[in-house]
């Protein structure tokens, strides 16, 4: 018995993406920049991937331009932003957001206890002064949904001169981001988020953004990101966006059950545990996949451990390169204590989640959890001895 | 068994976890995020996590990193600059090994289910004449660490390994080799793990406390140099002082950080018969008797007496610096230790 619940941070490839891949690494070997007919089948191959992935993205296959993956898209979104002129972002950004941001003297708009951007505060920021505004649309972690439409209201009334950026990386397997993301400038996404091989992903840059690029020397991507694109990856990213969208509103419904029986029979489970982002009882404007959940008198780290031990894959807070769990700037955004955040645990559900994982998952996680929370009562933390 | 085993990545630790898989335990490896950025390259660097991931890889057995940088950060490097501020020498491994190995680590590996911590610490833990189990120095005595695991309770021993501890540092290397372990090779880890030699103590405790400038005086209390940061002289100390005139070498015998003032004499003036102590504590039964008392990580014991709250030296020595661990031995054994005390004035 196994339960993967770390979707959100890679999920299994669509069988169709990884069939579709295979011919661009055989026989479809040619590198599209080329003249002759072996560049030509390369090349027709990346077309039909820009065209189905625009449409997929209620773009025009001229707007996208393929990048590594979804940390590339946004740092291409962010890059270039020139001294004088404001840059802004949600508190909870993504780091590949985030950290740009910051590096381009960005200010950070806080969130709401839910987990949603303070749209006052928002206002508030806005002048003709800002240049880019970067609101994600669906939150890695903890699976909010921004009120997207709302926040490119605001930034077209009050700062007319700014480009409006949304990650849609953790949006596109449960969010119709071409509705979604329709107001905004710029629009990332990464394959492997959505059935896709790891290593490629677009940003969508409508008419007439000017985008600084992160890559020359080549010309590539009508100059805006050099290098040979990456053909079996593109190929892929495409094959599953088709099957995402096509199987998109199916899965929603079915993976939204598995989820609510999930969550719901750990919060009936373990009293005391708290629910990420949720006010008043309500998980709507949250992903259909994602759970998240903070245990009170547990180490996520210690938690995780034990339950890596029993086949179930999850995680805390985003991991950095060593391995070592950080605590999240998610939760501290949202107000979450930091002792609670210590105990915050994802569980994030995909495309492959079948309803064995999640009674493997409620069989196991309850015990676990019980064990480590009598542990820590029957001894004070270290920070308590004498 | 089940043996969580401490790998920090250097190669005596990847022995231990060598050697606790060999001994048919069922063995985890966990590395501990202590300190330092992603791209740091000091301790628990990334390479050094790698290192410890990719041994437990070759030995085929599972490996985890826990973060208690919270904790290092509370326990061992604010101490560490506290003590800078009053004066005092710190003893960073020994807290370290005080509150995250033996504290934080093993309650959590007692949480987790597991039997037994261990580690690639060269100390033994030998049974004392009461029985109970008692930290004693390591076979290969060049490498000992039983001074930085002086603490250790009977309660914690009892849950602790220190598989490399009976054998020599050539053997591990060459056990290590054998394996084909990538850690063979690699250099012994610096003194302080959380200062970089390129940056140094001066630089990191400049980012967190204020350095003041001292005067350097003679017994006499006569001017006869200056130094940058007094809070960094430390009693013993002959190097860096910049003193004028020539003649005999001259030490530190003294520091007054109430007036940022440091005292030098010569060798003589270092050399004391009695040690003040405090914060003694006996292993087991109080010892009357003769023992050898050890001052830092690295020396050897001297014999002495303690009595009436401090120690009696068979021969002269050094003055320790106040706050300095002192560890005391009766052959093999740790029988107790206790923090190196500041003199009286005119005492």
């Amino acid at each position: 018995m196994s339960a993967y619940l770390d979707h959100a941070a890679t999920t299994p490839m669509r069988p169709e993406a990884l069939e579709a891949m295979l011919p661009a690494l055989g026989d479809l070997f040619g590198n599209p920049s080329g003249g002759h007919r072996v560049a030509r089948r390369a090349q027709r191959l990346v077309d039909d991937a820009r065209e189905d992935l625009a449409d997929a993205l209620g773009a025009h296959p001229g707007e996208l331009i393929f990048t590594s993956g979804g940390t590339e898209a946004d740092n291409l979104a962010v890059h270039g932003q020139r001294e004088g002129r404001r840059v802004l972002c949600s508190a909870v950004e993504h780091h590949a957001v985030l950290d740009p941001v910051l590096l381009a003297g960005g200010e950070i708009v806080p969130v709401t206890e839910a987990g949603l951007v303070d749209l006052d505060a928002l206002a508030a920021a806005l002048d003709p002064s800002v240049a880019l505004v970067s609101v994600m649309l669906a939150n890695n972690e903890i699976g909010t949904v921004q009120p997207l439409a709302a926040v490119a209201e605001l930034v077209r009334r009050h700062a007319p001169n700014a480009r409006l950026h949304t990650d849609a990386v953790n949006a596109f397997s449960w969010a119709d981001v071409a509705s979604a993301a329709s107001g905004a400038d710029l629009i990332s996404v990464s394959a492997h988020k959505f059935g896709g091989p790891k290593g490629v992903g677009a940003l969508v840059a409508r008419r007439g953004v000017q985008l600084s690029p992160l890559l020359v020397g080549g010309g590539q991507e009508r100059e805006r990101r050099a290098g040979t694109p990456n053909v079996a990856g593109i190929v892929a990213m495409a094959a599953a966006a088709r099957v995402t969208v096509e199987s998109r509103d199916q899965m929603v419904a079915t993976i939204a059950a598995r989820r609510d029986r999930l969550v719901d029979g750990l919060l009936t489970a373990l009293p005391g545990t708290v629910e990420t982002a949720v006010v008043a009882g309500s998980r709507a404007h949250k992903v259909a996949a994602s759970g998240h959940l903070c245990f009170p008198g547990v180490e996520s780290e210690a938690l995780l451990f034990l339950l890596d031990r029993e086949n179930i894959s999850a995680s805390a807070a985003s991991s950095c390169a060593s391995g070592a769990i950080q605590t999240s700037h998610v939760l501290l955004a949202l107000g979450v204590p930091p002792d609670l955040a210590k105990g915050a645990v994802r569980l994030s559900l995909g495309w492959s989640t079948t309803d064995a994982e999640i009674d493997h998952a409620l069989a196991v996680i309850p015990d676990s959890v019980r064990r480590l929370q009598s542990h820590a009562a029957q001894r004070p933390m270290v920070g308590a001895r004498s | 068994m089940r043996v969580l085993v401490a790998m920090s990545g250097g190669v005596d630790s990847s022995v231990a976890a060598a050697l606790c898989r060999d001994q048919g335990h069922e063995v985890v490896g966990v590395t501990l995020k202590l300190w330092g950025g992603e791209s740091d390259s000091g301790c628990c660097s990334v390479a050094d996590v790698e290192d410890a991931r990719r041994v437990a890889d070759q030995l085929d057995i599972e490996h985890h990193v826990f973060n208690f940088g919270d904790e290092f950060t509370e326990w061992v490097v604010d101490p560490y600059v506290a003590a800078h501020e009053a004066g005092h020498t710190p003893n960073p491994c020994v807290e370290c090994n005080r509150h995250i190995k033996f504290d934080r680590l093993l309650d959590r590996a007692d949480a987790l289910g597991f039997d037994t911590v261990a580690t690639g610490h060269y100390a033994r833990i030998m049974a004392a004449a009461d029985g109970a189990p008692r930290v004693a120095r390591g076979l290969d005595r060049a490498k000992d660490q039983s001074y930085v695991l002086h603490m250790l309770s009977p309660e914690q021993l009892d849950r602790v390994l220190f598989p490399v501890g009976d054998r020599t540092k050539t053997e591990i290397r060459s056990i290590a080799a054998g394996l084909g372990l990538r850690t063979a090779a690699k250099p012994d880890s610096q003194d302080v793990c959380f200062i970089t030699k390129a940056d140094g103590r001066q630089r990191f405790l400049s980012e967190r406390m204020t350095l003041r400038p001292g005067q350097v005086v003679d017994l006499q209390g006569q001017p006869v140099g200056e130094v940058d940061s007094v809070q960094l002289v430390t009693i013993g100390q002959r190097r860096g002082l910049e003193l004028s005139g020539g003649g005999e070498r001259r030490y530190v015998v003294a520091t007054d950080l109430s007036r940022d003032r440091v005292t030098v004499g010569g060798m003589k003036d270092l050399m004391t018969d009695v040690q003040p102590i405090d914060a003694l504590e006996w292993a087991g039964a109080k010892v009357v008797g003769r023992l050898g008392a050890q001052c830092n990580a690295h020396g050897s014991a001297q014999p002495g007496f303690v009595t009436h709250g401090q120690l009696s030296w068979e021969q002269p020595q050094r003055r320790v610096a106040p706050g300095q661990s002192i560890v005391f031995y009766q052959d093999e054994l740790v029988v107790g230790a206790a923090l190196a005390a500041a003199e009286q004035p005119n005492g």
